[in-house]
């Protein structure tokens, strides 16, 4: 099913990433061998001003792989329309075996390039490149990655047939433990899910709060963020998706992003992805915060990001409560 | 946060300034730009909006529709065929159809005559659908002679044409009574074209389906689903040859886009040296120069996407109609419903923003070191 329109532009997106870090990973390989900033020599004095190139470059690939995410998401949800037995993207995502690892991927694509583009924001503030090396080293890893997960795409989309019978959400969010993690997050009870959702979304918000407001503690609030995107996913799959869908098993975490339940999926993900990229860039940050250069700018900048992390946790947990609260679905007899 | 605003605000302003200095170049990408942002976006406006009328006519097509099979070809419908399916359980009624199609020689166009389920007309009279009452210029209570293929000539009095809303399902559509159809066609008694079941259950239609084909093994049902699915893959595959086709002009654009930023003027390179001379780092120029370009895209982006929704939908998309429409000597007039979807602007945007940016982002960094002294002095 390569010619559907968004299919064509994710490929796109794909092939442009990678060809730019392609072209970019022979100079990251330069850098990290020869990069040295007390030389006053004419390879020097290129590489520093080919740096700003690269940079750009890679910091343009990371922000599509951002968005690459959202348009993944959107066109498996659209695609399902194509598949006997697909209500949502999980259905798109089954009709082909490399589906869910092309979404998996894309997810952790989404939080590496957030966290370089975190190191590239403060290195270009700093007057020494400072995080030189460290950028373009994990340039170099991250390539293997936008080839693997440009392959994954290619094979996805190229494997979609469109009257494949493939399983609805019902069937791998049923919560019978039978289908690894997505059935475990199902299969949780109410009350211990609750518990683990609104205590590692609060823990993190609390965290990324004092952070923000002291300067404190940061690398436990980055660490608490990244507990508490899978404390929200897990809580999303096991008890708030029934809560919005007023359906006592009805798990799926993708069919809260279609129209017949206001989006309202949009809600609850824009928050926690943007809050946990926050909350992890400014526990990352905190790990540089004594590079030469840097003794100013990371702790600022991890403050930032913390208080738009607390933000982004604090709004979630709102959201949730609320939309707990307004749900005809009783989940806890009182 | 507020300085970093400030200064991306005073960069734009510098950079709006320096756009309006060189009006003719900028206008001139920006119109090729906006141009190929429309082209683009027509076509996929024009495609959601077929995709959606699509639906809509489908909605209230029957479940399950039962066709019989005599060697690979679709045949008539025997007596007793209807009795032969019996009761399955979730069908609410089945009916047995007729429809056919006549050429007619005057207007060279096929029409597709249907005795409706309810309210046929009464015999002698018909119903047309409104591009057919047009084309052959008849109005309520005018005659209408058609020469049967028996050689036979019947005339018809129009009772009514069809209302124009429901032209893109009745544009060569004439509604008769059950008697004038099979003396018109020559119809066997008893016989019909087709079987329509309803089922009241969508999840009870697929079992409903293998029933039908486990009992009658000649008979082929079509699920109003897979009709649905086929029109719907049928256009995005359309959409997407025609977005693959203008990939061309995409990739001729970006070269225009790299020829047009690397090309820098004297003046340009003057100024940009002056700026480095007056303490602007190479940092500050790059944000400069793609300021320039998120500005020039989103300009593009807008004008495009708004002239496509123009065309599209006030000019019913003149330009790209034969490819994403289809043809036939009687096609219906319909107006689209507007509207814009999340997933379509997502797309056109990585469509045409990304490979921009991604064209003219060596050019921009070309600009940005460029020495001071070697440009002031050249």
């Amino acid at each position: 099913m390569l010619f559907q329109p968004s299919v064509i532009a994710l490929l796109l997106a794909a092939t442009l990433s990678l060809v730019m870090v392609a072209a970019a990973a022979p100079f990251a390989w330069q850098i990290l061998r020869r990069w040295d900033l007390g030389s006053g020599s004419e390879l020097q004095l290129q590489l520093e001003r080919r740096t700003y190139l690269f940079s750009t470059l890679a910091a343009f690939v990371c922000a599509s792989q951002l968005l690459a995410l959202l348009l993944f998401v959107f066109t498996a949800d659209r695609l399902s329309a194509m598949f006997v037995g697909a209500m949502c993207a999980v259905g798109a995502l089954n009709a082909h075996a490399w589906g869910f690892p092309a979404l998996l991927l894309q997810v952790a694509l989404f939080f590496l390039a957030a966290l370089w583009l975190v190191l590239n924001h403060v290195d270009t503030r700093a007057r020494n490149y400072p995080l030189v090396r460290l950028k373009y080293a994990l340039l170099l890893g991250l390539t293997p990655l936008l080839a693997l997960s440009a392959w994954l795409q290619w094979s996805y989309f190229r494997g979609l047939k469109a009257d494949i019978i493939t399983s609805c959400c019902g069937s791998l969010f049923s919560g019978d433990s039978n289908h690894g993690v997505a059935g475990e997050m199902a299969g949780l009870a109410p009350l211990p899910a609750m518990l683990w959702f609104y205590g590692s979304l609060g823990l993190a918000a609390l965290l990324t709060a004092w952070h923000a407001w002291s300067g404190r503690l940061g690398l436990l609030a980055g660490l608490s963020s990244g507990g508490a995107f899978v404390g929200g996913i897990a809580g999303i799959v096991s008890f708030l998706s029934l809560y919005l869908y007023e359906h006592p098993h009805h798990h799926c975490p993708f069919c809260i992003l279609k129209p017949e339940y206001d989006y309202q999926g949009y809600a609850l993900y824009l928050p926690l992805f943007a809050a946990t990229a926050a909350g992890m860039g400014s526990g990352v940050l905190q790990l540089v915060r004594r590079v030469r250069g840097l003794e100013q700018i990371a702790p600022a900048a991890s403050r930032r990001l913390a208080t738009v992390a607390a933000w982004g946790f604090g709004l979630l947990l709102c959201l949730a409560a609320g939309m707990m609260a307004g749900s005809r679905l009783v989940l806890l007899e009182p | 946060m507020r300085p970093w605003i400030e200064k991306q605000r005073y960069l734009i302003d510098y950079t709006l300034a320096a756009l309006a200095r060189r009006k003719a170049r900028n206008l001139g990408l920006l119109a090729v730009y906006a141009l190929l942002v429309f082209m683009l976006a027509s076509v996929s406006l024009f495609g959601q909006a077929l995709r959606q009328e699509a639906a809509a006519v489908l909605a209230d097509s029957p479940e399950v529709i039962l066709q019989r099979l005599v060697a690979g070809r679709h045949d008539l419908i025997p007596p007793g065929y209807l009795e032969k399916i019996g009761r399955i359980r979730g069908v609410q009624h089945q009916q047995g159809r007729l429809w056919g199609y006549y050429y007619d020689p005057v207007s060279k166009a096929n029409y597709t005559l249907l005795v409706p389920a309810a309210e046929a007309p009464a015999p002698g009279h018909l119903r047309l659908g409104a591009t057919l009452a047009r084309e052959r210029g008849l109005q309520a209570g005018q005659p209408l002679s058609l020469r049967s293929y028996g050689g036979k000539l019947f005339t018809f009095t129009v009772d009514e044409v069809l209302p124009a809303s429901s032209e893109l399902i009745s544009a060569d559509l004439v509604l008769l009574g059950e008697a004038d159809f099979r003396a018109f066609f020559d119809y066997p008694a008893g016989h019909y074209t087709d079987i329509a079941l309803s089922v009241a259950n969508p999840q009870e239609v697929r079992n409903v389906a293998a029933k039908l084909s486990a009992a009658l093994p000649d008979a082929r049902p079509i699920l109003r689903e897979e009709m649905r699915r086929t029109y719907a893959s049928l256009l995005d595959w359309r959409e997407g040859i025609a977005l693959a086709l203008l990939a061309a002009a995409l990739l001729a654009f970006a070269i225009l886009a790299w020829e047009k930023a690397s090309g820098l003027s004297a003046d340009e390179r003057r100024e940009i040296g002056i700026l480095k001379a007056i303490g602007w780092e190479t940092g500050d120029v790059l944000r400069m120069k793609l300021w320039e370009g998120l500005l020039i895209s989103f300009s593009a982006f807008l004008l495009g996407l708004v002239g496509a929704y123009v065309h599209v939908f006030h000019f019913g998309a003149r330009l790209f109609e034969p490819v994403l429409k289809g043809w036939a000597v009687l096609y219906p007039r319909f107006t689209l419903v507007p509207q814009l979807d999340g997933l379509q602007l997502f797309t056109l945007f990585f469509f045409t923003v990304v490979p921009y940016t991604a064209a003219v982002l060596v050019p921009i960094w070309r600009a940005a070191i460029i020495d001071p002294d070697a440009a002031m002095r050249g």
